[in-house]
């Protein structure tokens, strides 16, 4: 048995606990903000937070968040209001959108980290995460605007 | 122009035998107004519903075509908004479901979402449904204030008698349109449309309706749909194309927790085409995605590999260029390309070559099908909805009209989706299991069972005389042809295919022309991916231009200028073209017209600020090229290191896609096309090894990241010709990138490169 708070809402997980974060949040909670992209941690669509802190969740086993909480993308802010959320509105970052969870929940806890990132800290800080549809220069255009407002 | 025309939902549509009529009617539901338009051929009546009025004054517009990213689901809905005079904070937008019969309106592309083809398809149909509607609320208003429709007229969202003052919300309308004794017979005039100048949304920023819900995970995608009593599906396909299972044993994946069965999809017989339909292979079905990856795992499968073992990069792709040499079938043809060839003051020939790519849409392929209903309820990420249907009433053994299917957002497709092969999957599996299955497709089943982009290999010998002009262009091209989809053995290049870059070759002031094209074997499945053909096409004309300009000791620009010409319109039926594709459209309605391409080849230079002095190690490339009907010019600046590495600081580009409707809609397109353009440029490769794909992953099939993409895109969007027809947006910006950095990466380094990827070893000075 697994302990763990998702998006403050605490859970009792009681099956294989090498199954990956993301798997339990899509499957078991219906919580289907977290995407799946490559199941590698080489895309960053899966990305939330063990307490505050960005996880790629499609190799993080929930044993890893035991007694921790995890947020995703539905719980970074009740209104969907976020600093980032808000600076990703404000430049229409997303085309299809299916990254934007993850790059997200990516900027959020970099931006939670160091609140004042460099242009190089910012792209160092989002390598992970890939948009198929190129919206990086508009990503990169909102951490910057959040980052003037966190 | 269709003519609109209102009657009652009970007036019967008159043939008219003008070809597509469409009519407009009010259907009475309630407190809204349902207006259906029917468009109606001399062989077909096709209802259509497009736009509902509630008595709260919300419009309910419905998106007909998938949502892919390319924000169709704004572009559309607005046109019809403006003609309406919406108020678009108040319109909603709701997702029509695959049904050709209502909900294609144009009549033109079954509501296959593909070919960049939504704006220009829709453009004039939009504007006449959206005017239908506003000119019915205004002949309600003046029912309702006694006096002539001709002084009522309609601003945002409201109703205005001219000299009284008075005004009615949308909403207050409703019962006094749903009641309106409509003009009876086909013959009212149709509504007026706006002039440009009054246009309020079209050609003005939105954002995209979808915005906030793809900011806080709201967003529905293909595997965020869910059914009472749903399994999960992913199934072990055969690493060689058309293999199939010889034996396996489940004994192991069956213990994984949560796996409930595994079912063998049989392999297609050897005689079917493989089309859309599934590829057969071992399905582990259970209750969570992760419990039938793991169990896949487990899966003990003997394969037979099937034929095409002999598909081996290390000599398929000499084979491709070797036939790229040959040619053979000539299809374009001017003046006498030996003759001047033989005489030529100096031949300068080149060859390039394009590996095969993958579409990695950020979402993999995913349906979910429920084939215990009737109709069978199909929700899938696709791009064609029809097809969808009609391929999964097949895999059933039903009629197309047995099957619904729902669209969902797709993640990203780039082509991939509107292969509805992993729908027919769901099928099967849903039937054999009696409930509804959703097949997932995991990143490896995309790069290793996908549909490819050809390989392509280009061959191209230029005769030029003592003063550097350019009096020969002899272009052979060679790739395995998509149409091998439907037939197997076909080994020439089709039609559409050369149509796409290579018989309109844009250098129209050349006076001896001549394109062939060679066979090649289609050995794995060749699909459309993102511009299509467009891309191997425009890399090698716009590299070779650019080596040809070198020879001849001229500027770029100016050589290219001189080579595409300001003529009104280029005809290749004087060069013996008697068939071009134009990408399904009237070449009438969209000629090609080299005034415009180099139009934007001079904006995109101006803006970029070609011809300027650059530091060592940087350098200006240029490439244009028309496709989808668009003219785009790009400008990249490169700056290239020792080691090989590049960066490039600045991107320029000038595209006129004539009416545009959302402009900032355009500019996130062709920011996204140019980051496509740089993953095929330094990244794409798919190779194979006795048939296998030899990718797999992000790892080994890297796309593009923040750390090495272009952050300093800027789009200019060329006015001069907006006054023309819509063309397309999606795919014209991807061509042009790659060849402008190739031709860059001369400048600054005096090195070319005539295969892609630009990889840094390639590079590396
Ligand atoms: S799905 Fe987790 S990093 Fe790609
Ligand atoms: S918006 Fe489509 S993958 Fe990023």
């Amino acid at each position: 048995m697994v302990p763990l708070t998702v998006n403050g809402v605490s859970h009792e997980f009681d099956g294989d606990p090498n199954m990956p974060i993301l798997w339990y949040l899509r499957d078991e909670l219906g919580l289907a903000g977290t995407k799946f992209g490559c199941g590698m941690a080489l895309c960053g669509a899966c990305t939330v937070h063990i307490d505050g802190r960005a996880i790629r969740a499609c190799v993080t086993p929930v044993s890893a968040a035991d007694s921790k909480e995890v947020t995703t993308i539905e719980g970074l802010d009740p209104d969907g209001n976020h600093p980032v959320q808000r600076a990703w509105r404000s430049h229409n970052v997303p085309q299809c959108g299916y990254c934007q969870s993850g790059q997200i929940m990516q900027a959020a806890s970099l931006l939670a980290e160091n609140p004042a990132p460099s242009d190089e800290e910012v792209i160092d800080g989002m390598q992970g995460n890939i948009c198929r549809c190129g919206t990086y220069q508009r990503i990169f255009a909102a951490v910057r605007t959040a980052a003037s407002e966190v | 122009m269709a003519q609109i025309t209102h009657v009652s939902r009970r007036q019967f549509i008159q043939s008219t035998g003008l070809g597509a009529v469409l009519v407009l009617g009010a259907q009475i539901r309630q407190n809204s107004i349902f207006a259906v338009a029917r468009a109606q051929s001399a062989t077909s009546v096709q209802p259509n519903l497009f736009v509902s009025i509630d008595s709260d004054g919300t419009v309910t517009i419905t998106c007909s075509r998938s949502e892919m990213g390319q924000g169709v689901r704004t572009g559309i809905p607005m046109i019809l908004a403006d003609e309406l005079e919406a108020d678009w904070s108040r319109v909603k937008i709701w997702q029509a479901p695959g049904d050709e019969t209502k909900y294609d309106p144009a009549g033109k592309d079954g509501q296959n979402t593909d070919g960049s083809r939504s704006t220009r398809h829709h453009f004039e149909i939009m504007r006449e449904l959206g005017a239908s509607a506003r000119n019915l609320l205004e002949r309600a208003a003046a029912e309702e204030w006694g006096v002539d429709a001709s002084e009522v007229y309609t601003k945002h969202h409201r109703l205005y008698h001219t000299s009284s003052g008075r005004s009615f919300d949308f909403g207050e309308l409703v019962d006094a349109a749903a009641n309106l004794s409509l003009p009876t017979g086909g013959n009212a005039p149709a509504p007026r449309l706006k002039h440009p100048s009054e246009w309020k949304y079209i050609g003005k920023d939105l954002p995209v309706v979808d915005n906030f819900d793809m900011s806080t995970g709201g967003a529905v995608y293909g595997a965020d749909v869910s059914l009472p009593g749903m399994k999960i599906a992913v199934i072990a396909r055969s690493p060689v194309y058309r293999g199939r299972v010889r034996s396996f044993d489940a004994t192991e994946a069956l213990q994984v927790s949560g796996v409930e069965q595994v079912i063998e999809i049989p392999a297609m017989a050897d005689d079917t085409p493989t089309e859309f339909r599934a590829l057969g292979g071992v399905a582990v079905i259970g209750t969570n995605t992760w419990s039938v990856m793991e169990g896949r795992s487990k899966l003990e499968i003997e394969w037979d590999d099937g034929p095409f073992t002999a598909h081996d990069s290390s000599t398929f792709d000499d084979a491709l260029r070797e036939s790229a040499r040959r040619g053979g079938s000539v299809i374009r043809r001017r003046g006498d390309v030996d003759e001047a060839l033989s005489t030529a003051d100096s031949v300068v020939e080149s060859e390039y070559f394009v590996p095969y790519l993958v579409h990695t849409p950020m979402e993999p392929p995913v349906a979910l099908v429920d084939a215990t209903a009737r109709p069978v309820q199909v929700w899938a990420a696709t791009q064609a909805p029809n097809e969808t249907r009609q391929y999964v009433a097949e895999a059933l053994g039903l009629e197309k009209t047995d099957v619904e299917c729902h669209i969902t957002l797709l993640g990203g497709s780039f082509g991939r989706k509107s292969k509805p092969d992993f729908a027919c999957e769901a099928a099967i599996l849903s039937e054999a299991v009696g409930a509804p299955v959703r097949v997932q497709w995991t990143r490896e089943d995309e790069v290793r069972n996908g549909y490819y982009h050809a390989a392509s290999a280009q061959y191209i010998k230029a005769g030029l005389d003592a003063s550097g002009n350019v009096t020969a262009w002899h272009h052979s091209a060679a790739w395995p042809s998509l149409m091998a989809l439907w037939a197997p053995d076909v080994k020439a290049a089709s039609t559409l295919e050369a149509g796409l870059g290579l018989i309109d070759l844009p250098y129209n002031n050349i006076p001896n022309l001549q394109i062939e094209t060679g066979e090649a074997d289609a050995m794995i499945r060749v699909g459309w991916y993102r511009s299509v053909n467009n891309i191997q096409h425009a890399f090698a004309t716009n590299c070779f231009v650019n080596e040809l300009a070198a020879a001849a000791d001229r500027d770029p620009l100016e050589f290219m200028l001189g080579l595409i010409g300001d003529a009104d319109e280029m005809d290749l039926t004087e060069d013996g073209v008697e068939e071009i594709w134009n990408y399904g459209d009237s070449i009438d309605d969209w000629p090609i017209m080299p005034k415009r391409l180099s139009n934007v080849l001079r904006t995109v230079a101006q803006k970029s600020g070609y011809g300027k002095q650059m530091a060592d190690g940087h350098g200006l490339g240029l490439a244009c090229h028309r496709s989808f009907h668009s003219y785009v010019a790009t400008a990249v600046h490169v700056v290239v290191r020792d080691n090989g590495s590049l960066h490039v600081p600045q991107v320029d580009v000038a595209i006129d896609c004539g009416r545009y409707v959302n402009p900032e809609g355009v500019r996130k397109q062709i920011e996204g096309a140019v980051v496509f353009g740089h993953t095929i440029a330094r990244h794409g490769k798919i190779t194979t090894s006795r048939g296998v794909v030899e990718q797999s992953n992000f790892h080994d099939y890297p796309l593009t990241r923040i750390g090495d993409t272009p952050l300093d895109v800027r789009v200019e969007i060329v006015d001069d010709y907006v006054h023309l027809r819509s063309c397309g947006v999606g795919e014209p910006g991807v061509p042009p990138y790659a060849p402008a950095l190739a031709n860059a990466i001369f400048a600054a380094t005096g090195k070319r490169h005539r295969a892609l990827p630009l990889t840094d070893d390639a590079i590396s000075i």
